[in-house]
């Protein structure tokens, strides 16, 4: 609490002493594992019980199965149900990682742009795979709309390639910038409720403002978390929906 | 087992019972909707896609200035590129999507 940067949450501390330090291990890893962890024993022991008239847990997994499914199929097409694994893994392992973010002591790994950079560097490899493998060297029609005036080529590659180019830095950025924002915004009014609180009655009563404040801002942040996990699978499904289709 | 009502096929009886029921079929609920609206999402959306665009065609721009020794004109003409992919994201994004067919 000696100096009070905000920025200090992200910084990577190697975990597990020595060994942490040698292999360079450090909180974000740990707490991808621990989501990847949370997600499958979600799913196995929420499935375990396999009962027709499923309980809390069970329906919760059978919800997240089924809501993904539905997104997938329903923005890709039929095609869908061939990338519903990775988009499943995808969203939750960003879901996971947001939420997790939020408990105290913890730390989120997707407020780092090289952890959503990765991720969204995945998504552009693989659609660009996916077009080639279904279109072939059709794939290229893809940088010039069919009826646009020939002349015009010179102009709406480049536009068009730029624009392909784009997805992965938009993609990574929203959810870094949305995660790192709200993290920043948090300690920034959690430092204000200590400064105000050492400053006599009055500030601690004033003191109240900014913790009220942040109470409200988890509430906010809950949502976010769940709303980039969902804008990024969503992004991803339209993305694979225009590598499978072309236009 | 009534050997005659199966013969609809599940489907055709889950859809009477549901008819009985005054149930709304939740198939036909709207499929593959958009990106959750809301006024901060929506500019958060468009500032980033217009920003991301612009960067890389400035950063495009360098690395092929540093490589043709061309500097500062293909920075300038891949920065003016990026914008106008940058426009053209944020049109994908407002226009109304095609509906994935079938």
């Amino acid at each position: 609490m000696a100096d009070m940067n905000p920025l200090e949450q992200f910084t990577l501390e190697p975990v597990f002493g020595h060994f942490g330090q040698q292999a360079h291990f450090s909180q974000a890893n740990l707490m991808m594992i621990l989501a990847g962890t949370l997600v499958l024993l979600l799913l196995r022991v929420g499935m375990a019980p396999k009962s027709v008239v499923p309980g809390r847990l069970q329906a919760l997994a059978e919800m997240s199965y089924q809501g993904i499914m539905s997104m997938a199929v329903g923005t890709i097409g039929e095609e869908g149900k061939r990338f519903f694994p990775f988009i499943f893994t995808l969203f939750f392992f960003i879901l996971f990682g947001n939420i997790l973010g939020l408990l105290p002591f913890s730390f989120t790994y997707t407020s780092h742009i090289a952890v959503t950079f990765g991720l969204a560097m995945l998504v552009f490899v693989l659609i660009t795979v996916v077009s080639f493998a279904v279109h072939g060297l059709h794939f290229f029609s893809y940088f010039f709309p069919a009826g646009a005036p020939v002349f015009l080529a010179p102009l709406i590659v480049p536009i068009e390639i730029l624009s392909y180019l784009s997805r992965p830095v938009s993609l990574s950025v929203r959810l870094f910038a949305n995660m790192l924002a709200g993290h920043v915004m948090l300690d920034v009014f959690a430092y204000f409720v200590i400064l105000l609180g050492g400053a006599g009655i009055v500030g601690g009563i004033a003191a109240i403002a900014p913790m009220g404040l942040d109470v409200v801002m988890i509430g906010f942040e809950l949502l976010v978390a769940f709303l980039q996990a969902y804008v990024f699978a969503v992004l991803t499904c339209i993305y694979l929906h225009d590598a499978v289709h072309l236009h | 087992m009534d050997k005659k009502r199966d013969e609809g096929g599940f489907d055709q009886r889950l859809q009477e019972a549901r008819d009985r029921q005054g149930l709304i079929d939740p198939d036909a609920a709207p499929k593959g909707k958009d990106l959750p609206d809301g006024a901060i999402g929506a500019g958060t959306r468009v500032g980033v896609e217009m920003v991301s665009a612009v960067v890389v065609g400035l950063v495009i721009g360098l690395w092929l200035d540093r490589w043709l020794h061309t500097a500062p004109w293909l920075m300038l003409l891949f920065l003016v590129l990026g914008m106008a992919a940058g426009v053209m994201n944020v049109f994908r994004l407002v226009s109304p999507r095609k509906t994935p067919p079938e």
